[in-house]
């Protein structure tokens, strides 16, 4: 350490792991963060919002994140009457020591004695700050490790992106991430998608649950589109071919982008049940009254007939008679047939049969221990197909891992594999008017016990239920303007005052605020990259030449 | 820095205590006008020094009752004058105050007040330059020559800061470091601030 002329300790290592001194810390509480007065050689241009922080107490070790940045004057006439600063001498005296730089820290938590070696005892919540004048200095790579844990060191760890200003590898604890439901959210074009096929990767990657996707712009299963130089970026299908299965509601589209689909799922007439019909209230429509009527038309014709049944109905006596019957309005009940026969027109209904599209989902999931990727084709613009379908495949789906776990019960060696549902435009699923009686709500709200959880996709969170909102365990938030969603996002979370500082400022493109349930503390990342060579390679994929040649190795080996 | 290490070679002698309190003390010099320039840094005592900054020179009668009077109506120049008038040099007398800054005690320089004031007649020392760099490779003693009760110590401290600075090779380093150093204890007073790093910015 070298010692200036005004007796503070310069820009140096402060003595641990090649962390560089910023400043010190002057005042704050736990509530409000700790004011950190920047050294006269530190820029504070070099310092950003979000960024990670160390801070040396007396016996622990602090880690914190930068919520705030200012600028304060030792004299409070130094604003209305500056120095003169064209003095290039005058200037470099005066900055950092009249006028300087202040940083507000937000401690996060401990990491251990501060004469012990990191990485020994497990980062603790920080329940108190550290004394006046410690050293606070950049985060270390080390200390990025012991925080978010590592990749290399363990396998449940999964690599997101990187820390702002670093090139640490910042990790999720992907295990922990299945065990919650989790929600992708930004608005429009700032890499909800990216993130996305980022989280279902990592998901396939690590092996710890199965996905099913309902891909409803065509998006994850074999291959996406990028806004950047790189028009397409490679699906997961082509990364883990061996494991991910695309299903498709849309055979001409799919094989028009040149996919060889391992299923067309259709849907029978007779699958439909009053639930859905509800959920597409808004989409077709539907009064209240219409949309409850459902339900006695199922009690009138049957489980199974009732949907065909009806929308057979002529119009007239019969109708005007079944309304009466049912207590109904006829108009009521004409504009529901009318709706509804919509929805006939749509090819992958079968009006005649009834399919398995959900025995074969889950005999991949279940029994192959295989992904699926369910891509809508042309349909994933008509917003009623998508809810339809994504609905009704998962309330059965559901069902059945009720079942499988109730079986289970006792023994968790034979509970089914976790199941990870992801669903764009989730708020037309969980908004207040419907989230307590869809599946999606109850799948959001009962979490893990029947080990499915949902991956939520959406650009308008303030239309998700808050009951849903805060079940949610991680939520990855990448740029939102609107005040109402970033209130909802924000909802329930402590701290919530300065991470809408950070939120507000990210940038519009690969950068992320990640909280809650997998990591031990809000984080803005850098997305890893996707879409490059070296990315796919990342993930264990390999082109044709060094495939060829792996193999050639592997035969020279073998024989 | 011990006493012993500092040249206390005749040349350098500048002359002697004259009037002395703890805080400041007031040389006469051997010779007419050969005082050290304002800020210099002078010792004074043998065994245990105590060292100044001047901050007053002036030049005057010996007999406060006789007023110089003006008698180069008929030179050509000022010198012929003193050499019209050998008496003068016996007549007037140069004095400068020295701000007490710091001293040596058990062999080690300390930056601020001797306990007790130097002893009159005790001779008076111009600082070489190795002595300057020493003295003021920490500037500790700055709060003392800014709030003493002297005309002009802000005009003191630049002379005396550019001086150091002069006798180091990092200059322009010292004397960042140095106003650095002025910032805190400035603190409120901007103006005067900007006033003293715009003497030494020159």
């Amino acid at each position: 350490m070298t010692m200036g002329a005004n007796g503070s300790v310069r820009n140096a290592d402060v003595g641990w792991g090649g962390s560089h001194r910023l400043g010190m810390v002057v005042s704050g509480s736990l509530t409000e963060g700790m004011e950190v007065r920047l050294d006269a050689d530190t820029s504070i241009e070099d310092i950003k919002v979000g960024t990670f922080v160390n801070v040396q107490g007396q016996r622990m070790r602090f880690f914190g994140v930068v919520t705030d940045v200012a600028l304060a004057s030792m004299d409070p006439s130094l604003p209305a009457s500056p120095p003169d600063v064209s003095n290039p001498f005058i200037r470099s005296v005066i900055s950092g020591t009249a006028a300087y730089g202040t940083i507000t820290v937000e401690p996060m938590l401990t990491l251990g004695g501060g004469d012990r070696v990191a990485g020994i005892d497990e980062p603790q919540p920080a329940k108190t700050i550290p004394p006046h004048f410690s050293a606070v200095g950049s985060a270390t790579d080390e200390d990025i490790r012991v925080v978010f844990g590592s990749e290399d060191k363990d396998d449940r760890y999964f690599w997101i992106g990187n820390p702002l200003d670093m090139d640490t590898r910042l990790c999720l604890n992907i295990e922990e991430l299945v065990t919650r439901s989790n929600g992708v959210f930004g608005k429009s074009g700032t890499g909800k998608t990216f993130l996305t096929r980022l989280l279902l990767a990592g998901i396939l990657q690590k092996d710890v649950a199965s996905n099913l996707v309902f891909d409803m712009h065509n998006e994850y299963g074999w291959q996406g589109t990028s806004e950047g130089a790189t028009s397409a970026v490679k699906g997961l299908k082509q990364l883990f071919s061996s494991k991910v299965a695309v299903f498709t509601l849309d055979e001409e589209s799919s094989r028009r982008r040149g996919i060889n689909p391992d299923y067309v799922a259709r849907i029978g007439l007779e699958e439909i049940e009053p639930e859905d019909v509800l959920m597409l209230r808004e989409s077709l429509n539907l009064s209240e009254v219409a949309a409850d009527a459902t339900y006695s038309l199922q009690r009138e014709f049957g489980q199974k007939k009732w949907l065909g049944t009806f929308l057979e109905m002529s119009g007239g006596e019969d109708m005007r008679e079944l309304a009466s019957r049912l207590n109904v309005n006829d108009r009521a009940l004409s504009t529901l047939q009318n709706r509804l026969r919509r929805l006939m027109r749509l090819p992958f209904i079968d009006a005649e049969k009834s399919h398995d599209s959900v025995n074969r989902i889950l005999d991949y999931v279940q029994n192959q221990d295989m992904h699926v990727v369910l891509e809508f084709g042309r349909y994933g613009s008509d917003l009623s197909a998508y809810i339809l379908v994504a609905n009704l495949l998962t309330r059965r789906i559901y069902a059945r891992y009720q079942q499988l776990t109730e079986r289970a019960a006792g023994d968790s060696a034979q509970s089914p594999r976790p199941l990870v549902i992801t669903i764009e435009e989730a708020h037309k699923f969980l908004n207040p008017g419907i989230a307590d009686q869809t599946i999606f709500g109850t799948i959001a709200r009962e979490m893990r016990k029947f080990n499915v959880t949902l991956l939520v996709v959406d650009q308008r969170p303030s239309g998700i239920d808050d009951e849903i909102m805060s079940q949610i365990g991680t939520k990855l938030t990448c740029l939102l303007d609107s005040e109402r969603d970033v209130d909802a996002v924000l909802s329930g979370v402590s701290g919530s005052r300065k991470l809408r500082a950070v939120l507000s400022r990210l940038e519009s493109k690969q950068q992320a605020l990640v909280f809650g349930h997998a990591l031990p503390m809000p984080v803005v990342v850098r997305t890893r990259d996707y879409g490059s060579a070296e990315s796919y390679a990342s993930f264990g994929w390999r082109d044709e030449g060094e495939r060829l040649a792996m193999a050639e190795r592997d035969a020279a080996d073998l024989f | 820095m011990s006493s012993e290490d500092v040249n206390r070679d005749s040349e350098l002698r500048l002359g002697e205590v004259v009037e002395a309190t703890t805080t400041e003390f007031v040389v006469q010099c051997y010779e007419l006008y050969t005082a050290p320039a304002l800020g210099s840094l002078v010792m004074c005592g043998d065994d245990n020094a105590i060292y100044g900054i001047v901050h007053e020179i002036g030049t005057r009668s010996i007999d406060t009752g006789r007023r110089p009077i003006a008698r180069g109506r008929d030179e050509d120049d000022e010198d012929a004058i003193y050499e019209a008038n050998p008496q003068l040099s016996r007549l007037l007398s140069t004095e400068f105050r020295a701000l007490s800054v710091g001293h040596t005690a058990d062999g080690s320089l300390r930056r601020w007040l001797a306990p007790l004031p130097p002893r009159i007649h005790s001779f008076v020392y111009t600082c070489s330059e190795d002595a300057l760099r020493e003295f003021s490779a920490d500037l500790d003693f700055v709060s003392i020559l800014l709030s003493a009760p002297i005309s002009a110590a802000d005009d003191v401290l630049a002379a005396f800061l550019k001086m150091a600075s002069d006798a180091r090779s990092n200059s322009d380093e010292f004397l960042v470091n140095a106003g650095r150093r002025l910032t805190p204890l400035l603190g409120g007073q901007m103006q005067r601030l900007d006033g003293i790093l715009r003497r030494i910015a020159i």
